[in-house]
This record gives C-alpha cells, sequence and structure tokens, in this order.
C-alpha cells in the first residue's frame, strides 16, 4: 500500500486546475475540522455539463492530490453523471487503499463538488 | 540506568514488524505499551482464582480481593497517600468527571467560578463546561505564553477573583511542560480553593507525592503507565471524600439499602459501584511492581536523555517548530512538531511506512492548538523501553518524509 504512489504526489506538487474561476455557476467550500483540510470547489456549467472547474484550499497530500484529480475526472461531464461518482471512484483515481483514517481526506473534494451541484440546482 | 533495549523484550508488541520495518512505538502518551509481567498477572487472575471481590467466602474470592485490595495499597504507596484515599476508576477522564459531578454539583453555585488553563486536555475543561451548564458558573482560564510555559501572573490574578476550583495539569501531553504544582497548589490553598491536578502525564514519568503536594484531587490512568486500559485513578484527601455524595449508585458502595434511602460503605467503596474492573486493577498492581523494580529516578533520567538527544535531532531541520520548552530537564517526555509545509497527517501515514508510530492531531488539546494556530501537529513521546536507536530511526524517517512531501 503506497498511499503517496507518484500519481499522487504529481498532484499534490503540481495541481491541476488550481485557482479561482471567473462567472463561477456554482461555488462550495467544507472542511475537516479535525485535520484541518478545506477544499473549494467552481464550477462553470453550460447546458448541463462541467465546462470549467478550479479548485481551492489547503490541507494534506490525499485531499489535495484527489482535489486535483477530481478536476480532471469531471471536466466534460455531465452533471447527472458528476452526482453519481462514489467513494469507490475516488479510490480508483487514487490507485490505491487508504487506511480508514485517511478516507475522509480522500472524500472530501468529490463531497464539495457534489454539494455545489446540488446547491445549485436547488437555487434555480 | 535502564537499558531499554533488554526492557524491549519485556514488552510484546514491540516485536511487531509493520511494512518490513520493525516497530518504532514512540506513542506512549497516547498509551503506553504492557509488560508481560502486566498480561501475565491478569491472564493468571482469569485463570486460576477467577471471581468477583468483596462478597464471596471461599477461596478464589478472597485471593481475588486480597490481590485487588493489595494493588489498591501498591498505588497508595506509589504516590504516598494512604488505601482509602484511592479509589479506581475506568480512567483519569473519568476521575476528573467524578470530581465534577461528586464534588462540583454540590459546592459550585451561580456566581462562583472555576479555573482552568490553556493547555489543559479535553478530560480537564469538558467536565468543567458540562457543569458550568449545570451550575450557571463562570470558567476562567489562564493562559500558556509562546514558550509553553503557563503565565502564573495570569494565574495570580484570576485566583484573586476568588475561584472556588482550580483544575490544571502536571505535565502537559504536547507541550510536556511541567507545570510548578506544589507552588500552584499553595497558591490555590491560599485562595480558600480547591485543587484538582490532573496527572496522567506525570505519574507515568517521575516520581509523584500528593501529600507533599498537598492537592485536594489528583487523577491518573493505568495504561499510561503499563497498566492496562480500562482502569484509573482518583487521589482525594479523606476529609473531601467523608464529606461528599457518591458518583455512581449501586452494590458494593452502600452499607445498608432500604426503600427510600441507604446507608453508604466506607471509604473508599462508596466511590466503587458495582463489579469493578477486578483484572484490570491486579494488572495495574503488576504494572506497579516494574515500575518499582525500575526505580522512577531511573525512569525519568532516562526519559530525560532521550528527550534531550531527540530535541537537539530535530534541530537539524529547517522550517521546523518544536513546541513547548527546549530544555529536556523542564519538559516530560513529549516533543509536539510541526514541519512547514508537510500536513501532519501525510508525515504521519509516511512515518509508519517506515515503521515508525507517532500520534498526528490535535491530542485532545483544542485550545492549544488555537493558541499555536495550527489544526493539527505531529507528537512523538518517550517512555522507558524507549532507545536512542528509536530516536535515529524516527529522525531517519523524519527526512525521507521531508523529500518526499516538502513542498
Amino acid at each position: 500500500m503506497d498511499i503517496y504512489a507518484e500519481n499522487v504526489l504529481d498532484h499534490y506538487k503540481h495541481p491541476r486546475n488550481f485557482g479561482k474561476l471567473e462567472k463561477a455557476s456554482a461555488t462550495y467550500k467544507d472542511a475537516n475540522p479535525l485535520c484541518g483540510d478545506e477544499i473549494e470547489i467552481q464550477l462553470r456549467i453550460e447546458n448541463g455539463i462541467v465546462k470549467e472547474v478550479r479548485f481551492g484550499g489547503q490541507g494534506c497530500a490525499i485531499s489535495q492530490a484527489v482535489a486535483s484529480m477530481l478536476t480532471e475526472e469531471i471536466k466534460g461531464k455531465k452533471v447527472e453523471d458528476v452526482l453519481k461518482l462514489e467513494k469507490e471512484d475516488v479510490m480508483r483515481w487514487l490507485g490505491t487503499e487508504l487506511t480508514a483514517s485517511r478516507v475522509k481526506c480522500a472524500v472530501l473534494p468529490l463531497m464539495v463538488a457534489k454539494a455545489g451541484i446540488l446547491e445549485m440546482s436547488e437555487k434555480k | 540506568m535502564i537499558d531499554s533495549l533488554k526492557l524491549k523484550a519485556n514488552f510484546p508488541t514491540l516485536r511487531r514488524k509493520i511494512n518490513g520495518h520493525p516497530l518504532v512505538y514512540l506513542d506512549s502518551a497516547a498509551t503506553s505499551q504492557r509488560p508481560v509481567q502486566v498480561i501475565q498477572a491478569m491472564n493468571e487472575y482469569y485463570e486460576n482464582y477467577n471471581a468477583n471481590v468483596h462478597r464471596g467466602i471461599y477461596t478464589i474470592s478472597e485471593e481475588a480481593t486480597n490481590k485487588y485490595e493489595g494493588a489498591r495499597e501498591k498505588i497508595a504507596k506509589f504516590i504516598n497517600a494512604k488505601p482509602h484515599e484511592i479509589i479506581f476508576t475506568k480512567n483519569a477522564t473519568e476521575a476528573l468527571n467524578l470530581i465534577a459531578y461528586a464534588y462540583g454539583d454540590y459546592n459550585i453555585n451561580e456566581n462562583d467560578s472555576v479555573l482552568l488553563t490553556q493547555m489543559e486536555h479535553h478530560s480537564n475543561i469538558v467536565p468543567w463546561q458540562l457543569l458550568a451548564k449545570r451550575r450557571k458558573n463562570k470558567l476562567l482560564y489562564a493562559m500558556v505564553d509562546d514558550d509553553g510555559f503557563l503565565d502564573m501572573l495570569e494565574f495570580d490574578a484570576h485566583l484573586q477573583n476568588r475561584p472556588k476550583i482550580a483544575a490544571f495539569t502536571n505535565v502537559s501531553n504536547v507541550l510536556g511542560t511541567i507545570n510548578p504544582v506544589k507552588e500552584m497548589v499553595k497558591k490555590v490553598r491560599d485562595a480558600d480553593a480547591i485543587s484538582v491536578v490532573d496527572g496522567a502525564q506525570a505519574v507515568p514519568h517521575m516520581k509523584v507525592n500528593v501529600k507533599e503536594m498537598d492537592c485536594d484531587f489528583y487523577a491518573f490512568s493505568a495504561h499510561k503507565m503499563l497498566g492496562p486500559t480500562g482502569v484509573g485513578v482518583l487521589y482525594a484527601k479523606e476529609g473531601l471524600l467523608q464529606k461528599m455524595e457518591p458518583f455512581l449508585g449501586g452494590g458494593d458502595m452502600i452499607k445498608e439499602v432500604d426503600y427510600e434511602q441507604s446507608r453508604w460503605n466506607d471509604l473508599p467503596w462508596k466511590f466503587e459501584a458495582g463489579t469493578p474492573n477486578v483484572a484490570g486493577v491486579i494488572g495495574f498492581g503488576a504494572a506497579i511492581d516494574y515500575l518499582n523494580k525500575l526505580g522512577m529516578e531511573s525512569a525519568r533520567e532516562h526519559e530525560i536523555g532521550i528527550t534531550d538527544y531527540a530535541l537537539n535531532r530535530l534541530n537539524e531541520f529547517e522550517d521546523m517548530t518544536v513546541y513547548g520548552p527546549r530544555d529536556a530537564k523542564l519538559k516530560g517526555g513529549v516533543a509536539a512538531f510541526f514541519m512547514k509545509g508537510v500536513h501532519p497527517h501525510d508525515a504521519a501515514s509516511l512515518l509508519d511506512q517506515q515503521g515508525v508510530a507517532v500520534r498526528a492531531g490535535h491530542h485532545c488539546a483544542h485550545l492549544l492548538m488555537k493558541k499555536f494556530n495550527v489544526p493539527a501537529t505531529l507528537r512523538a513521546s518517550f517512555y522507558v523501553y524507549n532507545s536512542k536507536e528509536d530516536v535515529e530511526k524516527f529522525v531517519g524517517a523524519l527526512k525521507m518524509v521531508e523529500s518526499v512531501l516538502k513542498k
């Protein structure tokens, strides 16, 4: 079990889509207060498709790397397909098993993305 | 002189290999390892004289009772208390809660205040918050300075407000700071207040004399001092215990039960309702024997040496913040630290992959984390079975963590 495999470290040290998004359709932020992981996800959604996505925040390598991977995975996806993503998909992107204590770090970015989409749909 | 390499052989879990690496256990502040002598003492009870205590007029019950009460006497002697001033609880947390409920509820009222410190473990904060909810009293806090020492001027100033209770830790589980408890207890007494001391990180590591300290209440746990989990101790002055109402009601804490009321048992059993953790207390007795054989002065000396070495090696790292006193003589064997650019959880996971077990988190001390403005830190803590080689492996593993993870 190598949770700091090359792909994880690569995304952690060279995050994709990190930063702020102009004209975002959905913005959502959440944190794991116990460990200090914070993730913000911004999405621009047009015709039900995720056109652009950015992430921000700070925290452990797992949460940051997953956030980076998430942005690559969901760009171009239909909103309903993003909502169908689960913990198992995150584990697949990571390509490795996580100890129970680190799973929370890994699922945070996905939770934030889904919550942002749901909040946006409710507002409409 | 403690030969920690020889000692390790007594601790079965230390034989484990983690990911091919020998386990280097540096989290004794969370729980200590347990020597075979303690494990065997508990098994012997279960295998040879398994019976309830204080009840049976038959051989194995008498044997169990003798061993149980015998452990109480050993523990009393260990801290220079009388046996009937030693009350067994589940852990130090329960002991502190016992004070808040059985003493606090009857002695604290709306205009009173309870004095705490910023370096307290949650077990010495939350019970007082619960008390304040029930009794509507105030909570006061003495703060910690940037070097990890208690602001004694602030402590003195708060005492001018005449709090009814002052509760503070003997040794901080994060900073390692050893508070001047004897001095503090005297100041509290002079201010006509009751002193409650959290000794969970003190008794395992240094000689503690409650009579000399003159504190009213003192709490500690067996599992942090080579004993099993599920046993804690509340020491309290006899006079206080006589006046207090019981904490939990049930069997063994009564002399006689009638419909409307009951007569309480003598001390200490008045505060020990129901079947206790017999095996645990017997195991605790064996732990005391083990520590007495090592000698607490030797234990403390050994720990100062290891901690001093660790602190010096941690100095080799750039961007490394170590919290609390930097002089090992002023510090319990605990080193909380933060590597800039490396999240504590990542560091702990990578250290684990190299067999090194340290704690990452808030260490049940949110107020301290707030003070140092970090959500979490790493913490390495040392005990009698840790060696210089353990520190070397720890430092080597940390260097690897730094090279892999530092942004």
